[in-house]
C-alpha cells in the first residue's frame, strides 16, 4: 500500500491536471473520460474498482469528488490517492480562487450583481436535476422512492438534523426494508 | 462596466478564527452522506449564522459555473471573505482531510473484509438506504434554497419557469451542461442586468422605485 510507485503517481498526477478545468458541474461529469484513462488506456484499475470508488464515495460523508482519491488509492496506494486529488483540486481551486476574488471585489458592481442573480434560478434547476437523476426509481424501488420523497419534505419542512435521517437510512437499508 | 449599486445585507455572525472556520468545515464535511451541498446550507446559514440565504445561493451560482467541485468551490469562497488566501486553503482542507482519510480507511477495511458475505449484504442494504435519503436531501435543500427567488429582480413566476426549463433540459431533454449555463444562463444574466440598471437609474432619478 505504501510501495514506492512514482511512475504511477506522476501518470495519475498528470490525467487529473489534464481533466480539472473541464469539470464544470463537478468531477462526476468526467467520470466517462477518466474510464477512457484510467482504465482502457493505462490499465491502472479494473473496472470493478473504478465502479466502486463512485459508489463508496457517494455513500461515505464528504464531497463527492473524493471518488479520484479512491481511485487513486486502488491504482497506487496512498501516493496514488494524494497525486490524483492534487492533479484534479489545484487548477480548478486555483481559478475558483482567482475569479471569486474578482468577484467579491466588485461585488456591488451592476454587472457582477447581475450575473450572480441571473444564474440563480438556473443553477435552483440544476441542481434540482442533480437530485433528481440520483432518485430510486419508483417502478422498480417503491420504497426506497417513497423514503427519498419523504426526506426531501423533512429537509424542506423542518431543521432535523440530517445526521438522523442518514441513520435511518442506514438501519432501514441493512435491515431490507427500502 | 463599473456602475454600482448599494450593498446588500450582510449575515449577522462570522467565525472568530482559521481553527473555528476549520473545524466547522470539517464537522459538515463528516455530516455530509451522499453530497455535502445540504448539510453545508444547514450549517452556514441556520446554525451558525455565517451567510444568509441569499449570499449562499448567489455564491453558489459562481461555485456551479466554475470547474471543479461546487462544495469545494463553495468552500473557498467563504473561507476566503473572512479570512483571505488563508481561510480559503483552511476551509478546503477542513472539507476534504478528514472525510479523505475516512474513505481511505473505508476503502482499506472493505478490501480486507470482501470474505464476509453476510456482513457485505447488509453493508451494500445500508448502502442502498443511505443514498435515497442523500436524493432527497438534494431536492429538500434546493426546494429550501428557492425560497430567495422569491424576491428575485426578475420575479418568482419567471424564476420558477427559468428553474422549470433548466431542470427539464438536464433530466428530460439531455441538454449539455454547457449549453444551459451560456445559453439559459446568458439570458437571464443579461435580463437581470436590464432590469437592476433601470431600478438603479430610478434610484437616482429621486424617484421612488
Amino acid at each position: 500500500m505504501i510501495a514506492w510507485q512514482a511512475d504511477a503517481w506522476w501518470t495519475l498526477f498528470g490525467h487529473f491536471l489534464a481533466l480539472s478545468l473541464m469539470s464544470i458541474g463537478g468531477a462526476i461529469t468526467l467520470v466517462p473520460d477518466m474510464h477512457r484513462r484510467l482504465v482502457d488506456g493505462d490499465h491502472l484499475l479494473s473496472d470493478a474498482d473504478f465502479t466502486g470508488s463512485i459508489a463508496l464515495a457517494q455513500a461515505a460523508p464528504g464531497p463527492n469528488v473524493l471518488f479520484v482519491a479512491l481511485m487513486g488509492w486502488h491504482s497506487a496506494g496512498l501516493g496514488g490517492a494524494m497525486a490524483s486529488m492534487l492533479g484534479i483540486m489545484l487548477p480548478s481551486t486555483t481559478l475558483a480562487l482567482a475569479v471569486s476574488r474578482w468577484v467579491a471585489t466588485r461585488r456591488d458592481w451592476l454587472s457582477v450583481r447581475a450575473f450572480q442573480a441571473g444564474m440563480t434560478p438556473v443553477t435552483v434547476g440544476l441542481l434540482l436535476a442533480t437530485g433528481w437523476l440520483l432518485m430510486p426509481h419508483p417502478g422498480e424501488h417503491l420504497r426506497a422512492w417513497l423514503l427519498a420523497v419523504a426526506v426531501a419534505v423533512i429537509v424542506w419542512r423542518t431543521r432535523i438534523r440530517l445526521i438522523w435521517l442518514v441513520g435511518a437510512g442506514a438501519v432501514l437499508g441493512g435491515l431490507g426494508w427500502v | 462596466m463599473a456602475e454600482t449599486l448599494a450593498p446588500q445585507d450582510a449575515a449577522p455572525a462570522r467565525p472568530a478564527s482559521l481553527t473555528e472556520l476549520f473545524v466547522a468545515f470539517t464537522q459538515l464535511a463528516l455530516q455530509g452522506f451522499g453530497g455535502v451541498l445540504a448539510v453545508a446550507q444547514r450549517e452556514l446559514c441556520e446554525r451558525r449564522n455565517w451567510l444568509t440565504p441569499r449570499e449562499f445561493i448567489d455564491l453558489l451560482a459562481t461555485a456551479q459555473v466554475l470547474p471543479g467541485p461546487n462544495v469545494c468551490n463553495l468552500s473557498l469562497m467563504i473561507g476566503d471573505r473572512f479570512f483571505g488566501w488563508r481561510g480559503a486553503c483552511v476551509a478546503l482542507a477542513g472539507m476534504i482531510a478528514a472525510p479523505m482519510a475516512l474513505l481511505l480507511m473505508l476503502a482499506w477495511g472493505l478490501g480486507h473484509a470482501s470474505q464476509a458475505p453476510e456482513a457485505a449484504g447488509w453493508i451494500r442494504g445500508a448502502l442502498t438506504g443511505i443514498a435515497a435519503v442523500a436524493a432527497g436531501q438534494i431536492i429538500g435543500t434546493v426546494l429550501k434554497l428557492s425560497a430567495p427567488l422569491r424576491e428575485h429582480e426578475l420575479g418568482a413566476p419567471a424564476c420558477a419557469a427559468l428553474a422549470g426549463i433548466a431542470f427539464a433540459g438536464m433530466v428530460w431533454l439531455r441538454w449539455p451542461l454547457l449549453w444551459v449555463l451560456l445559453g439559459l444562463g446568458g439570458l437571464t444574466c443579461t435580463a437581470t442586468w436590464f432590469i437592476l440598471r433601470r431600478r438603479a437609474a430610478l434610484a437616482q432619478g429621486g424617484g421612488q422605485p
